[in-house]
């Protein structure tokens, strides 16, 4: 029985690590949603996102050369980096589609192609370019960002259940929960929603659209960049390999109709998709790969169902914003 | 009172929209904005490699038209291209926003593989490459009409589900991958009938991919023909515009969503047939590569006209071969192209708001007018 509960409380762990990057994204895009921008180009800033963090470290790292790396300034910029790098991703995507009302779709699959590119370009060659060779690796600030609180080992199960994360994992889940008050509680939230529904009522109403827009459109990307840095700096050691953050970006995207634009379902929702993502490593499969293939469609599938149960059975409240897609010209009846 | 009318606030940038610009002005704007592009472009190379200016685009040149095998593969990569924009243009000229090129043109690609596999032996090449094509036509438009029923029929947000469409036929690759994988345990299928050929596009006077590039060229004057000639391609263009406009003329707009994407998946499962049957012969989860949506971007700049496609889907395969070019000789990461892609992207999606929109500057205004 005790057995039993350690590898329960193992596999909610391993799956709770493998849904943050998705939490963060989603969050981070349920904000820009609720704004009536749908930004397709998440999966390019949580790419931006990671790689900014690394590059961070990386110069931080040799600065510091040999000697010991100071734990607040080791944290402290690879966060920055992330946090500027993913938000001036997000701010082209809203001088495009908000400024210039460009195309949402065209503009975010633009916005993924080059976040991608620059993320795989200097991941790949940053260390080239500074004649180090190999992959871009940045350990040590890994280990920063990876240390837990002391009495996590101690506590067996329940210490691996509840603090065998680094802070970025609880983070994301405080950024879900505040995300969530200010939708549903806050003034800001209320016009935030306007916004997104119809905007020319929201701006009938006094309400500054475009700050709105813009402000909800680069937060979400700050915050869907952080899922890029966690997935780097702490589940993946902070060593970067071409394309293996993988799908992530889109499965993000998927959790937020998932989770119906909430992000508190989103938070749960993110912990049963991290699940699935590594739930073909629990069973005992055998020879058969196939099986573990078909597993890792199912986020996508799932989804989908969501999506088409949603819109069949038409409750308002569990709809996507109502402008979600369109630009907003005043001017246009 | 005169006083309050003066305080009246103007705004520094006024922005009307333009009633129909001259057409060869929207051109020359779009002229600027690719050639501003192939500056920053060429500038952040520059900045990355030491290159002078001069040689990044000798080089971006070279990698292009360097020698007739290079030739070829513009040709070859740009007929692809050009044949998943040209799938996804219907669609889009009725404003639905069908994300799922890249998963509806993997559908083909995964009948065409389907066929070549297992009806390799059973029938003559002839017969084989038919039952191909049809399939992998079949296929792409199964895809395509799934989440254009939900449109039609529950108004489903369909750029969502289109995109989760996408990944449902990544993982099914990945599947069948396993099932198909040759030899066994290396994970990947290989090439498809190596020794017999069957089911593989023949060559055309000795080359390998005119076939592709002649059907492409055909598939972009019948999509021209379709949407510009026929009445098909008119009820596009009314729900594009307006659905209700639509309905009110007794277009039976639900009908014309569906079968628009039928046309749109066929196209794209064409597209799939021709990586499989006429280029690769072989399957994997790259094997469109993200086309798909790059596709979507082609049709995008061309405005949705199907002989535009030509250049825009050209002029991003020369950029992409160009910088992998010199991502090789310098031994750079070759997502190098896909970072130019991006620039070349911002600059056209953002030379359309110029097109589209004129701005006025505030005037200042002469004391007195205003009393």
């Amino acid at each position: 029985m005790n057995e039993l509960l350690v590898f329960i409380c193992g596999f909610i762990a391993v799956a709770i690590k493998q849904g943050t990057p998705l939490l963060f994204g989603s969050t981070g895009e349920i904000l820009t949603e609720k704004s009536g921008n749908l930004n397709l180009g998440i999966p390019g800033i949580m790419y931006m996102g990671g790689v900014s963090g690394v590059i961070g470290a990386f110069f931080y790292e040799k600065a510091v050369g040999a000697g010991e790396l100071n734990p607040v300034w080791g944290v402290l910029i690879p966060l920055i980096a992330a946090l500027i790098g993913a938000a001036l991703l997000a701010l082209v995507y809203s001088f495009l589609t908000i400024t210039l009302r460009a195309n949402q779709n065209v503009t975010g699959l633009a916005l993924t192609t080059f976040g991608v590119g620059i993320g795989d370009f200097f991941g790949g060659s940053l260390a080239q370019l500074f004649g180090e060779g190999g992959s871009l690796s940045v350990k040590r600030s890994s280990t920063l960002f990876r240390s837990t609180l002391p009495f996590a080992e101690d506590w067996g199960a329940i210490g691996e259940l509840f603090f065998s994360y680094g802070f970025l994992v609880y983070l994301a889940v405080v950024l879900a929960l505040v995300a969530a008050f200010i939708l549903r509680r806050t003034r800001i939230g209320l016009n935030l929603r306007a916004v997104g529904e119809n905007p020319a009522t929201a701006d009938a109403a006094g309400i500054n659209v475009t700050r709105y827009k813009y402000a909800a459109t680069v937060v979400g990307g700050a915050i869907a960049g952080l899922g890029g840095l966690y997935y780097i700096m702490d589940y993946a050691y902070g060593t970067w390999s071409d394309g293996s953050f993988g799908d992530r970006g889109w499965l993000a995207i998927a959790l937020v109709i998932f989770a119906l634009w909430k992000p508190k379902v989103g938070i749960l929702g993110s912990f049963l998709f991290g699940a699935l993502y590594v739930l073909p490593a629990y069973i005992h499969y055998g020879e058969n790969r196939m099986v573990q293939y078909f597993v890792m469609m199912l986020p996508y599938v799932v989804t989908i169902v969501v999506l088409v149960i949603t819109s069949m059975r038409k409750k308002r409240e569990h709809q996507p914003p109502e402008s979600l897609g369109l630009p907003y010209f005043r001017e246009e009846r | 009172m005169s006083q309050a009318i003066k305080k009246h606030h103007e705004p520094l940038i006024h922005i009307t929209k333009r009633d129909q610009m001259v057409w060869w002005k929207g051109w020359l704007i779009r002229a600027i904005a690719i050639l501003a592009a192939l500056v920053v472009s060429g500038g952040v190379i520059m900045l990355l490699t030491g290159l002078n200016p001069i040689s990044v685009y000798a080089e971006m040149v070279d990698g292009n038209f360097g020698s007739s095998r290079k030739l070829w593969m513009l040709l070859q990569k740009t007929a692809i291209l050009l044949c998943i924009a040209l799938a996804v243009t219907p669609a889009f000229k009725m404003k639905f926003w069908n994300c799922g090129g890249e998963g509806q043109t993997l559908a083909g690609c995964i009948a065409a593989a389907a066929c070549m596999i297992h009806l390799g032996d059973s029938m003559p090449g002839w017969l084989l490459i038919l039952v191909t094509f049809v399939m992998s036509v079949c296929a792409g438009a199964l895809w395509g009409v799934i989440p254009a029923f939900f449109k039609a029929r529950y108004n489903t947000n369909e750029t969502l589900f289109t995109l989760m469409m996408n990944y449902v036929a990544i993982q099914l690759v990945e599947v069948l991958e396993v099932l198909w994988e040759n030899p066994k345990n290396s994970g990947t299928v290989g090439v498809i009938n190596r020794n017999s050929q069957a089911g593989w596009l023949p060559d055309l006077f000795g080359q390998r991919y005119l076939l592709n590039i002649l059907i492409v060229a055909a598939v972009c004057i019948l999509v021209y023909v379709y949407l510009k000639h026929s009445k098909q391609g008119y009820e596009v263009s009314v729900v594009g515009e307006s659905q209700n406009t639509a309905r009110y003329v007794g277009i039976d707009v639900k009908k014309v969503i569906v079968r628009t994407m039928i046309v749109s998946g066929a196209i794209c499962g064409l597209a799939g047939f021709l990586l499989v049957s006429g280029t690769g012969h072989t399957i994997g989860p790259n094997t469109v590569g993200g086309q798909g949506f790059t596709a979507m971007m082609v049709s995008w700049m061309a405005k949705f006209n199907p002989i535009v496609m030509i250049l825009t889907s050209g002029l991003i395969i020369f950029l992409q071969q160009g910088a992998t070019a010199i991502a090789t000789t310098f031994r750079l990461h070759d997502s190098l192209a896909d970072i130019v892609t991006g620039i070349i992207l911002f600059f056209i999606i953002g030379c359309e708001f110029f097109i589209q929109y004129q701005i006025h500057f505030r005037r200042s205004r002469k004391e007195g007018v205003e009393k």
